[in-house]
């Protein structure tokens, strides 16, 4: 398999969709370290895995599941204090679109 | 007035408190002052919470209930394991000031026990690297040689204990970020089988690798918090359902018959051959005490890494997303709308490890890389759990070097992500597996701790407990400790 190689405008593209912004030397350094770890995820490509199951949990049963009971409620002061933000009782964000105010 | 940790195990402390020798109050002011008189030094704790400490303490003594063994038993908790209405940042700016509303429950479980924290240890932020330098807050020095890292992700925890700080603490471990610093550090560090342990209240970063477990001085005194902090959670939809046994029924120094398998490829390229060299002398005293030794195949070793890097970082973009500035901790300022608040908040709260990961993470699971790599990793992993099981069909535990060689200077490899990563092979197989896995001192290469690990089969503990026991007994190398323990 040919080595994967990562550009600098693919870096751009990943960190858009993970919600991260890089100025121009950032995105140096990362398009940089970020293609030599793939360099060492591409050794994966030696193993012959065709007829093997991937797998994604190591639990020994199905994850088991409670009742939707609620036992840790009731503290809503405690979870607004936390948040950078908050009035009339609700956490407080800038609007979605520019120009709307808050 | 300090306390002394190095002179006395847990179950010492425990008499000295059913005896009346020494209150839990007292104890508790002497960690307090322990912390007070060495940090300067480890830098090992990001938060003290001496009020809240002396609040507990004075209630146990109150009460004068001592039937638990860890009552009044003071404890330090990694930071990444929330505590209720106490700052839990995971080391990053990003949840600064963070006070979680509920208790995690190993957190739960410990207070139930009795056990006093006393504070929350530094870690690499989100316990994402292998030297604790990583963290937003401190440079965690390790307890041997102040100029050399503690490991990581949990160095805080392992300094603090190797230190003579506390008695006990709690680290998590997804890689190695327990192990590796008990380790580095000369002390006993368990990761537990995957699901033995409660994660929940953990500060997710790969849920399928995660686990908490104990950092201590001994064996016993792990295999005794061990069963204060596992068992059955109907928060946590993976923790076993089993029943817990007593961890230190096996512990009598006794190996005789046991069946040891060392890995060829635990001994190959990489590793410091002064390292080498001390584990093979280590595990030659085991097989002086009765236990048969045989060298054994793990034929995909090499290919850990690599699948590891790529599942965690895939599991960890994901668990991450939940940081956007909304709810806790750090928001950014001058934003022009709500996805400026989540990028900025993002950019500016993660540190340069957590947005690599992030971005590995993203790119695997990306839609042209999801089979190449995240669904390829998936399968390696099979191959390594496959090459285990084959070797534990004839023989009880598996054992080598924790880390490929002993703590590095403070500065030497951070910027090198690549080398940091590769370090990780020795310990990033048995999470993948989910296997219980420990770390005891097997001795000194110039003057810093070398780990022996030894790794068990699924929920089996106890054998390895019992051989990491019986080769401390042997070893006595708990008799040997660090300066800093010259002021206490």
């Amino acid at each position: 398999m040919a080595e994967t190689t990562i550009t600098r405008d693919e870096v751009a593209h990943v960190a858009g969709l993970a919600k991260l912004a890089f100025n121009d030397a950032e995105l140096d350094q990362f398009t940089t370290q970020l293609s030599d770890i793939l360099n060492i995820f591409d050794t994966l490509s030696e193993v012959g895995t065709d007829n093997v199951d991937p797998t994604y949990s190591v639990t020994e049963t199905v994850n088991h599941l409670r009742d939707d009971v609620a036992d840790n409620w009731g503290q809503k002061q405690e979870l607004l204090d936390n948040a950078p933000l908050a009035a009339a009782g609700l956490i407080k964000v800038p609007a979605i679109l520019d120009g709307e105010g808050e | 007035m300090t306390f002394n940790y190095f002179e006395h195990d847990l179950a010492s402390l425990h008499n000295q408190l059913v005896n009346r020798e020494i209150t839990a109050t007292e104890l508790t002011e002497a960690t307090i002052d322990n912390i007070a008189n060495t940090d300067e030094q480890l830098q090992a704790f990001i938060s003290t919470n001496p009020d809240e400490a002396l609040a507990q303490a004075k209630l146990i003594d109150e009460k004068g209930n001592f039937d638990n063994v860890l009552t009044g038993i003071p404890v330090g908790l990694k930071d990444n394991l929330a505590t209720k209405g106490i700052q839990t940042t995971g080391a990053s700016h990003i949840l600064e000031g963070f006070k979680p509303i509920y208790n995690a429950t190993v957190v739960e479980k410990l207070s139930n026990s009795g056990a006093v924290s006393v504070g929350k240890t530094n870690m690499d932020e989100f316990a994402m690297g292998g030297s604790t330098e990583t963290s937003y807050y401190k440079k965690t020095t390790n307890a041997w040689d102040h100029s050399k890292v503690p490991g990581g992700s949990s160095g805080g925890s392992a300094s603090a204990v190797a230190g003579g700080q506390v008695p006990f603490a709690l680290g998590s471990d997804t890689g190695g970020s327990i192990r590796q610093p008990a380790a580095f550090n000369g002390i006993v560090g368990m990761k537990p089988t995957y699901g033995r342990v409660s994660r929940w209240g953990l500060f997710a970063m790969a849920s399928s690798l995660d686990q908490i477990g104990p950092f201590t001085r001994t064996v016993k005194d792990n295999a005794t918090v061990l069963s204060a902090i596992a068992g059955f959670d109907a928060h946590d939809s993976t923790a076993s359902q089993r029943e817990v046994p007593d961890f230190s029924a096996k512990l009598t120094g006794d190996v005789k018959g046991l069946k040891i398998a060392v890995p060829k490829e635990y001994f190959g390229e990489g590793i410091d051959p002064k390292v080498a060299k001390q584990v093979k002398a280590a595990i030659a005293q085991l097989e002086a005490l009765g236990a048969t030794v045989d060298e054994v195949s793990l034929p995909h070793t090499k290919y850990g890494v690599a699948a590891y890097y790529i599942i965690m970082s895939s599991e960890a973009s994901s668990n991450l997303q939940r940081y956007d500035g909304v709810r806790y901790g750090f928001r950014a300022d001058d934003v022009k709308n709500l996805e400026d608040l989540y990028v900025k908040t993002r950019s500016e709260g993660f540190g340069d490890e957590v947005k690599r990961r992030i971005m590995l993470g993203t790119f695997s699971l990306s839609a042209g890389a999801y089979d190449a790599f995240f669904k390829k990793a998936a399968k390696i992993r099979t191959l390594l759990i496959e090459d285990f099981n084959k070797v534990f069909e004839k023989y009880d535990v598996i054992v080598g070097p924790t880390a490929p060689t002993v703590a590095y200077g403070l500065g030497e490899e951070v910027d090198d992500p690549t080398a940091m990563y590769l370090a990780d092979v020795l310990t990033i197989p048995v999470n993948l597996a989910g296997l219980p896995g420990l770390s005891v001192n097997a001795g000194f290469v110039d003057g810093l701790p070398v780990g022996l690990q030894i790794i068990g089969k699924p929920f089996d503990e106890e054998t390895v407990y019992q051989t990491g026991y019986a080769y401390e007994q042997a070893s006595h190398l708990f008799d040997q400790h660090p300066d800093i323990a010259k002021k206490y």
